[in-house]
């Protein structure tokens, strides 16, 4: 049966098919998307939002040109050279006793104080002094604190009356801005973010170096076993993987502790003295082994399904062709199991440079990870603008490793267990 | 795995080498679990064994750990917390998950490589940063501290592991067995219930699964995001490691020990059935 070339095909109705094709992909394509939308919905207000908001915080820097807009209204044109006149110390008066009205006066000395220690005093001896301020303001004021002589305050100031500011993201690399707006290193007793991005990062490398060696050949030794047998010692990978991860951290606290089972058996065994017994927590052996064992199964399983597919033949072959056992395997086998290797170090880094719960708990002051820190200024140092601005980075990094996986692999070809 | 015929007086040296060095990964990947085991029932307050439990003198051996555990009231109200946050976020996420996934699933799916990458990232996102972002997020439209907050949270943070889960099903299920059974006479509705359905709902309940322990095992984001009324066993496990380091944890820990082996048990027996039902089995 052939149907003459200019004649289109149509359906019973008289529509072409092809027109009739185009229409049912594109109901398709609808109702494939409608399925999809909802969740999109949620995870667009539920994650993503959160996300915005968090990206938005550590630019976001409201405080002084909202709570001073008097006094950078005054300063506009005032060129730094000396210090500003009497208009401009009136409007900081009314700003500080309108801000002292509206109790908000600490955000703002917090602020300043990111930028210039000393501010927060001065604002608050200031304020406190208010409500007695005479005129002439200027004297009145430099009396009540050297600072508002200092031109460097007023220069940061007006610095700081921009609606969004890139402060914070020097501050998580361990820069400021100098009077004169260069951008300098922060005195080395206050460096504190890059060395830990750095130990983040080596620490995780050497996490992912350890389990790519523990979980090599546990993968190979896996797919050379019958499926029977293999899905047995499956069980041993997956078991870690579902346990809590606040239970497998416990057990190692209780493991490697200076009172802890190891040490114990150690000196039980006569190999360490009992004043000698080995500090294996809370630093950054502690961090590694406990990391390497919850992260392992991530290597593992990535790997496993990348050998499943290497046909043993391949090996024979290889042997028969006169290889010997190692070259055999160098040669051949090893370079088949890259993808898998890339795969589980990738997914193993990015796990592992954004874990909190085990370097806060077994890590001590000389095993933690950045992390530690978003969360001390989450909470402690309450710089959120900081936090946000470290993490912002760090899902930055996260973010990079996540595409190159992405294009490795395919998140779609993610299997759990 | 056999040792080849042809192998080699040092292949065979190197084979049981091989097999003991396994053997030791083994026992650094699985003993840790297992030592805890017999250490909650330590009748000293201690993390480590007592003499008397080396020499197995019962009089070293207690249950007060586990008493502590289940009369106190600030231990069973976390438990009672994880069990109302949990469920609700696994029905949750099943649901808008398994339906997604039936969207994902269609070969016409616009985008869909970048919408897998964006329900997937809940999952590569640091927890710290999912925390924080959270945090300010939640703060700002009141949902901080309220049940609503954490449930809505760890129903995104359980939302990729159902995608995964259930695309994976969906795409090895057979698309003939639904003409196979209507040319048999079944109406969509039966061939829903009696063909598809059974196929698909162990990828299902297998995802529902991972979402649940993910909300179940959560510290991070209910740290930051919930008030002492939500606390949960995780975060009442995380203060008493941090604080008052007591056994009592290591009871807990047992205790979700055990959770953990039924939990893979119930996966290993879905995974199996659903293998049975398409007729794969293993060699």
């Amino acid at each position: 049966m052939s149907q003459s070339p200019s004649v289109p095909l149509t359906t019973a109705d008289g529509v072409p098919l092809k027109t009739s094709l185009r229409r049912a992909v594109r109901r398709s394509k609808v109702k494939a998307f409608l399925l999809v939308s909802p969740l999109l919905l949620f995870l667009g207000i539920a994650f993503v939002m959160p996300i915005v908001e968090m990206l938005w915080r550590s630019v976001d820097n409201p405080e002084v040109s909202t709570q001073l807009s008097r006094t950078v209204t005054a300063l506009e044109g005032w060129n730094g050279d000396a210090l500003p006149d009497e208009p401009v110390f009136a409007a900081l008066v009314e700003d500080l006793r309108e801000g002292q009205a509206a109790r908000n006066l600490g955000l703002l000395s917090s602020r300043l104080n990111y930028e210039k220690s000393g501010m927060r005093s001065a604002i608050n001896r200031t304020a406190r002094q208010l409500r007695a301020v005479e005129p002439p303001f200027r004297e009145a004021l430099i009396e009540i604190n050297d600072t508002w002589g200092e031109l460097e305050t007023w220069r940061l100031i007006q610095r700081e009356a921009t609606p969004y500011t890139l402060s914070y993201y020097l501050a998580a690399v361990d820069r400021q801005l100098t009077p004169m707006g260069e951008i300098v290193q922060v005195p080395d007793h206050l460096k504190v973010h890059v060395g830990l991005f750095w130990r983040t990062f080596w620490m995780s490398a050497v996490i992912t170096g350890l389990t790519l060696l523990l979980g090599y050949p546990i993968a190979f030794l896996l797919t050379s076993l019958p499926l029977r047998h293999s899905n047995l010692l499956m069980i041993l990978v997956l078991l870690p993987f579902w346990t809590s991860l606040l239970v497998r951290t416990t057990t190692w606290i209780a493991i490697l502790q200076s009172q802890g089972v190891l040490n114990d058996v150690m000196v039980a065994l006569g190999v360490i003295a009992d004043e000698a017994r080995w500090q294996m927590i809370h630093n950054k052996a502690g961090t590694i082994i406990a990391m390497t064992h919850i992260l392992l199964p991530f290597m593992i399983l990535p790997l496993y399904s990348v050998m499943k597919t290497i046909p043993p033949s391949y090996m024979r072959a290889a042997r028969s062709l006169g290889g010997k056992p190692f070259l055999s395997f160098r040669r051949v086998y090893f370079p088949l199991t890259i993808p898998g290797i890339a795969a589980g170090g990738i997914l193993v880094f990015i796990l592992s440079i954004g874990y909190y719960i085990t370097p806060a708990l077994v890590g001590g002051q000389s095993g933690r990870f950045i992390t530690n820190y978003i969360a001390y200024h989450m909470q402690t140092s309450l710089n959120w603008g900081l936090a946000a601005a470290i993490a912002s980075i760090l899902l930055f990094v996260v973010i990079v490793f996540y595409m190159v996986f992405n294009r490795l692999i395919g998140v779609d070809k993610v299997k759990l267990g | 795995m056999a040792v080849p015929s042809y192998a080699t007086r040092g292949e065979r040296i190197w084979h049981y080498v091989f097999l003991g060095i396994c053997a030791l990964i083994f026992l650094f990947l699985v003993g840790p679990l297992l030592i805890i085991i017999p250490l909650s029932f330590n009748a000293q307050p201690y993390f480590t064994f007592s003499e008397e439990m080396l020499r197995l003198d019962p009089a070293g051996y207690s249950l007060r750990w586990y008493e502590d555990f289940f009369t106190s009231s600030a231990w069973l109200s976390s438990i009672k917390n994880s069990f109302i946050i949990g469920i609700a976020s696994t029905i949750l996420a099943t649901i808008l998950g398994t339906v997604a996934a039936l969207g994902l699933s269609n070969r016409h799916m616009p985008a869909r490589g970048a919408i897998m990458a964006l329900l997937i990232s809940p999952m590569i996102v640091p927890l710290i940063i999912s925390a924080a972002a959270m945090f300010f997020f939640f703060s700002k439209i009141n949902l901080a501290q309220t049940y609503l907050g954490v449930i809505l949270a760890h129903t995104a943070l359980g939302i990729p592991f159902v995608v995964i889960t259930v695309t994976a099903t969906l795409s090895s299920f057979d698309t003939t067995l639904i003409k196979a059974a209507h040319s048999l006479g079944a109406n969509p509705t039966r061939t829903f219930f009696r063909v598809v359905l059974p196929l698909v709902t162990p990828g299902v309940v297998s995802g529902a699964l991972f979402a649940f322990i993910t909300s179940f095992d959560e510290v991070v984001v209910v740290l930051f995001i919930s008030g002492p009324a939500q606390t949960t066993m995780p975060i009442q496990m995380w203060s008493g490691i941090r604080e008052q380091i007591s056994p009592t944890i290591l009871a807990v820990a047992t205790l979700l020990v055990l959770l953990s082996m039924l939990l893979l048990t119930t996966l290993e027996l879905l995974r199996r059935r659903s293998e049975r039902l398409r007729g794969i089995t293993p060699e």
